[in-house]
């Protein structure tokens, strides 16, 4: 079984994060690191391989320090890397993310199961692996709250506030994974120092036969005309409760015909 | 005038608020065509005359809601290859995102989501994102293609206009690719009588100050006809149904009024209500970060707090 694990490297959600006068993201205000919600992707690879024989790969696209996303998994024990990077990527809307990511998985060779994390922590679309899906002509299982595969199919079960769901595709499919499926495991000491060996791959644009004309912030089908930091909300009145604070609240609620 | 494609939000034909709001939406962008899929029209067709829909195109073939997502984008591919519309608006669901994601591919087209509002701008479609936990709102248009919005719910005012709407049934050849991931079953979930939380004009959310027992949280809810929200930290304790989740990973609120009980305010879940419209936290610890966010705040046991609030609300309604 090969896996592709799709992993991104995003600004830190705790950091301040902005935008560049041109309306990309800031890279350099805030420290980067491996999107949270891509762990789960990543444990739920290693737990599929674990359990039967098998490779998997992590596959980012982003700037130098992208790595860092790469190196994390492959110490908590992914075992290959692949990190495209070209300058011309830069400020790529989801439509060219999806494309590249799409010729590189397909330079992966022989790919049984691509997993990816249900949203980025920066942009927070939801939409790269059901766009993975449609490049690349599979199945997409999306979304999977609890993943199964068995004799080449994968079955997955998907919640949503009105129902809750089992759905199967055989392999090869696209799969995204929520943080409900697994407790993504901290690397180890162990695993530290074997990620220091394991191989990584650089690919840029000509590797994958891509026009750097169709990706970049040139290119977006989507464009961003302003970016405005909103006002900080005003500090608004916070009362100690001495006995009569439920009753205070109510009648702020009902000053504000909220109640 | 050109159509705008919204395709309806609904559960058997219970059409839910986004759909009112994206059809007022596409009202300043042409003439709304809503799209329905699946079962119940019967139940919709009132609805989305009331909210302006000058067409409706019907798709009621099974093969629509037995598998994931593909077909519906084929078939909105279609139309648009069809009807070239100013815009395709879809709400912003689990699926609604991946089949504006699936058909932004098919059909070569910028695609926007989770906005919070859509005009008629001077180079066309311009939408309203807020994003980075709700600390910046950006503004974009889709230079390529049809422009493809996914709508967050709660985010525009609805504004009625009655419309009697033309029926077409629609029917697409769809592809065996589409048909790859079969849903094999489904099941519905209870519903608890309360208001669905996305579309909550008041949510009332409980943390892990709740200690596990949301009954203050919901007793506060139903005295304010809200929804019941919690943080991830009470949903993993197992305390409430991870649907209930508000936060990045779980649902996004935008309400009137949002009251944060015994929850810290950690960015994750600030993530999920920053954008409400008033905010207000009881919680015990006055240095809790939710308290940077409120319009007001009672530093208190939640315990003691919410239910006084709730007897003096429910004295007030008389
Ligand atoms: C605040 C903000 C708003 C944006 N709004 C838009 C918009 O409206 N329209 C638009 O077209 N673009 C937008 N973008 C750009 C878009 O986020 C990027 O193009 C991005 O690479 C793809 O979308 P996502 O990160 O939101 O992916 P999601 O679809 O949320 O990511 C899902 C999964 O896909 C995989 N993945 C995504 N990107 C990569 C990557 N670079 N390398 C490896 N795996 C990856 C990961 O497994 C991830 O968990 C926005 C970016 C930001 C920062
Ligand atoms: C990738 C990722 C995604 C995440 N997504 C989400 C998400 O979607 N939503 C989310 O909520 N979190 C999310 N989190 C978790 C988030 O980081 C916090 O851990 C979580 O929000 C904490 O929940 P809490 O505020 O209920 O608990 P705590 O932070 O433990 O806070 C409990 C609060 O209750 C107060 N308290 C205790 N007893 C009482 C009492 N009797 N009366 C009043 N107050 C009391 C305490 O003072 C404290 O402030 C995510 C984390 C990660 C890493």
């Amino acid at each position: 079984m090969n896996i592709v694990v799709c992993v991104k490297y995003v600004p830190d959600a705790q950091g301040d994060r902005g935008f560049e006068s041109d309306h990309t993201t800031d890279r350099e205000g805030v420290d980067g690191l491996l999107s949270e919600l891509d762990e789960y992707a990543v444990e739920e690879a290693l737990k599929i391989v674990e359990a039967g024989e098998g490779e998997v790969t992590v596959l980012t696209m982003g700037p130098d320090d992208a790595a860092t996303a790469i190196k994390k998994s492959l110490q908590m024990g992914a075992h290959k890397g692949v990190h495209v990077l070209d300058d011309a990527i830069a400020g790529s809307d989801s439509a060219a993310t999806s494309l590249v990511l799409a010729e590189a998985i397909k330079k992966c060779g022989e790919v049984d199961l691509v997993i990816t994390g249900l949203a980025s922590t920066d942009g927070v679309m939801s939409v790269v692996p059901a766009m993975l899906a449609e490049r690349l002509g599979l199945p997409q299982v999306t979304f999977a709250s609890e993943l199964t595969v068995e004799g080449g199919t994968v079955t997955i079960r998907r919640d949503n506030e009105s129902f809750s769901e089992t759905v199967e595709a055989s392999l090869p499919a696209v799969v995204s994974v929520t943080d409900q499926i697994n407790e993504p495991r901290y690397p180890s000491f162990k695993g530290i120092m074997a990620a220091k060996k394991k191989p990584v791959e650089t690919w840029s644009l000509a590797d994958l036969g891509v026009d750097a004309s169709q990706v970049g912030l040139g290119a977006a089908w989507t464009t961003v005309t302003d970016t405005q930091a909103r006002p900080p909300r005003e500090a608004g009145e916070v009362v100690t409760d001495e006995g009569e604070g439920g009753a205070a609240l109510a009648q702020f609620l009902a000053d504000r015909r909220l109640a | 005038m050109s159509e705008v494609l919204v395709l309806v939000d609904h559960v058997d034909g219970d059409v839910r608020k986004t759909t009112a709001e994206m059809l007022t939406a596409a009202r300043r962008l042409g003439e709304p065509s809503a799209v329905f899929v699946g079962q119940g029209y019967a139940a919709a067709k009132e609805e989305l005359g009331r909210h302006g829909a000058a067409k409706v195109y019907l798709a009621e073939d099974a093969v629509y809601t037995d598998h994931l997502v593909a077909p519906v984008a084929e078939l909105l591919a279609d139309l648009v290859g069809r009807v070239s519309p100013a815009a395709v608006l879809i709400a912003s669901t689990n699926d609604g995102k991946e089949i504006a994601g699936r058909l932004a591919i098919k059909t070569s087209s910028g695609l926007v989501t989770d906005a919070v509002d859509v005009q008629a701008g001077e180079g066309g479609v311009t939408t309203t994102q807020s994003v980075f936990a709700g600390n910046y709102t950006v503004t974009s248009q889709v230079g390529t293609g049809t422009p493809i919005v996914t709508v967050k719910p709660n985010s525009i005012g609805v504004e009625e206009s009655a419309a009697t709407p033309v029926e077409e049934a629609v029917s697409v050849e769809i592809s065996e690719a589409a048909r790859a991931a079969r849903v094999t079953a489904r099941t519905a979930k209870e519903k608890s009588g309360r208001p669905s939380l996305a579309e909550a004009a008041i949510v009332v959310s409980g943390g892990r100050g709740t200690g596990g027992d949301f009954g203050p949280v919901e007793a506060f809810a139903d005295a304010l006809g809200a929804a019941v929200g919690a943080s991830r930290a009470a949903v993993d304790a197992g305390w409430y149904p991870h649907s209930h989740q508000v936060g990045q990973t779980g649902v996004s609120v935008s309400p009137q009024l949002y009251v944060a009980a015994g929850i810290s305010g950690a960015i994750q879940h600030r993530a999920g209500m920053q954008t409400s419209k008033t905010i207000v936290a009881v919680n015990k610890d006055a240095e809790a970060p939710i308290f940077e966010l409120v319009d007001y705040g009672v530093v208190g046991d939640l315990f003691t707090v919410l239910p006084q609030a709730t007897e003096k609300v429910q004295e007030h309604q008389g």
